[in-house]
């Protein structure tokens, strides 16, 4: 006998984000409340690993969430998922903290930590992304050692291309290269499509 | 000079946000006019979402309170066309289309049980009542800061308010069950911790507008109860929804 065979993580506890979205819209904070339970994971993490201060990532997270209620009306389904939307929003709003001259302090913090860390191992093990996390990790190993270094310098520790091209000692077309090359890659070891 | 081939190379760059804010700016230029780079941009956000769902990490429970809590107050933006559209007729129409789409999704439709109302009534008197209730209603629900707020209840039905500061006024929508007989619901605004009277609904329809009477920007709140036919000047009961207004 055959069985329906699933694609993605648990989809019969996968609140459907764009109908939660089209309320949330709508100024509904019930569902308010069931998007933040699918979406705050992903954005503190992503947050956290630009960011590396505990405290600093809440505060930048719950800003992105409540950013996210109040644009809501803006959100467009034909430029991208829901997912996208949020988690390219918390990343870009990590960066800006990141690079604005207030967070000087920060920026010092993260050079200091930067050379002792190795590349996005410090994260907890949970359960429920054990399968996405393991996904990423082999297409990350998939990649060469400097489009991989590229790629994780960039987005999870928040560089400038030019900024990955002097902690590599690489020329600043090599980056770039590396960069798409690497993203490439990623996206069809990852079956993405938008 | 930058070469296209050259610009093409900086989608990676660009969607893990590893431009600096000035060439960042040129590329967003060349993107209007590749619909190429846009869609590999796209495809790398997607890919740079991946990454972000790899490192998730769960959020203190006292976050979630902070951000609701946050969020009650929050005004929401109104929905826009594109910034570049051509179109400022169609622009204008879009935050009522979208606002429309909202009121559909969650009440069977109030406007339209007011027109039914409307033509139900013989008394000219009660016709135009009616009629000036409506004019009222559509102002509210078309004005350029009508702004809402969602509730559901308990047993699955919903409540919205409409709330537009520059008429001082709120529409209030619901599709509840029937009141038990004797019983009638009254909708109020709460203004500084007190619940004031903002009008009774209609026994006989389950789905309904209603104009609230009072100063909106005065309210906090708006609630529902369940009192007897007549109404309470107080409330004599728990309220079955209250919706807490943008501040």
């Amino acid at each position: 006998m055959k069985e329906p065979i699933f694609l993605g993580p648990h989809p019969a506890q996968q609140p459907d984000l764009q109908t939660l979205m089209h309320a949330v819209a709508c100024g509904d904070t019930d569902a308010f409340a069931g998007l933040y339970d699918a979406v705050a994971p992903a954005v503190l993490g992503v947050v956290r690993a630009v960011l590396r201060d505990v405290a600093q990532s809440e505060e930048v997270a719950q800003d992105v969430l409540v950013e996210v209620w109040r644009t809501a009306p803006r959100y467009r389904p034909e430029r991208g998922s829901v997912t996208n939307w949020i988690l390219t929003l918390a990343h870009r709003r990590a960066i800006d903290r990141v690079r604005s001259a207030e967070a000087s302090a920060v920026r010092d913090h993260r050079a200091a930590v930067l050379d002792q860390t190795p590349e996005y191992d410090e994260v907890s093990e949970e359960v429920e992304h054990r399968l996405e996390r393991e996904q990423v990790r082999r297409c990350l190993r998939a990649l060469t050692d400097l489009q991989r270094q590229s790629v994780t310098l960039a987005y999870y520790r928040g560089l400038t291309y030019r900024e990955v091209a002097e902690q590599l000692s690489v020329p600043l077309g090599t980056v770039k290269t590396r960069l798409r090359d690497g993203l490439i890659r990623l996206r069809d070891c990852l079956g993405v499509s938008t | 000079m930058s070469t296209n081939a050259d610009l093409h190379t900086l989608t990676g760059a660009y969607a893990l946000h590893a431009l600096p804010d000035d060439e960042r700016a040129l590329f967003e230029e060349h993107l209007m006019a590749c619909a190429a780079c846009r869609d590999e941009v796209g495809e790398f956000t997607a890919t740079a979402a991946k990454l972000a769902a790899a490192v998730s990490v769960h959020p203190p429970s006292a976050a979630k309170r902070r951000v609701l809590q946050r969020v009650a107050s929050v005004r929401q933006v109104a929905p826009s066309s594109r910034p570049r559209s051509p179109s400022t007729g169609l622009r204008r129409r879009l935050p009522r289309l979208a606002l429309a789409a909202c009121l559909a999704a969650a009440t069977a439709l109030g406007g339209v049980a007011v027109w039914q109302h409307d033509r139900a009534e013989d008394a000219t008197t009660q016709a135009e009542e009616t009629r000036g209730q409506m004019d009222q209603l559509v102002a509210v629900l078309g004005a350029p800061d009508a702004d809402t707020r969602t509730a559901r209840l308990d047993d699955g039905s919903r409540a919205t308010v409409v709330v537009s500061d520059s008429r001082d006024q709120a529409v209030l929508l619901t599709d509840l069950p029937a009141t038990p007989s004797g019983k009638v619901y009254q909708a109020w605004y709460q203004v500084d911790g007190h619940m004031r009277s903002a009008g009774l609904m209609d026994t006989h329809r389950t789905s309904q507008a209603l104009v609230l009477e009072g100063s909106a920007n005065a309210a906090s709140a708006v609630g529902i109860t369940l009192e007897p036919t007549g109404g309470s000047a107080r409330p004599t009961s728990d309220p079955i929804a209250l919706l807490t207004l943008p501040a």
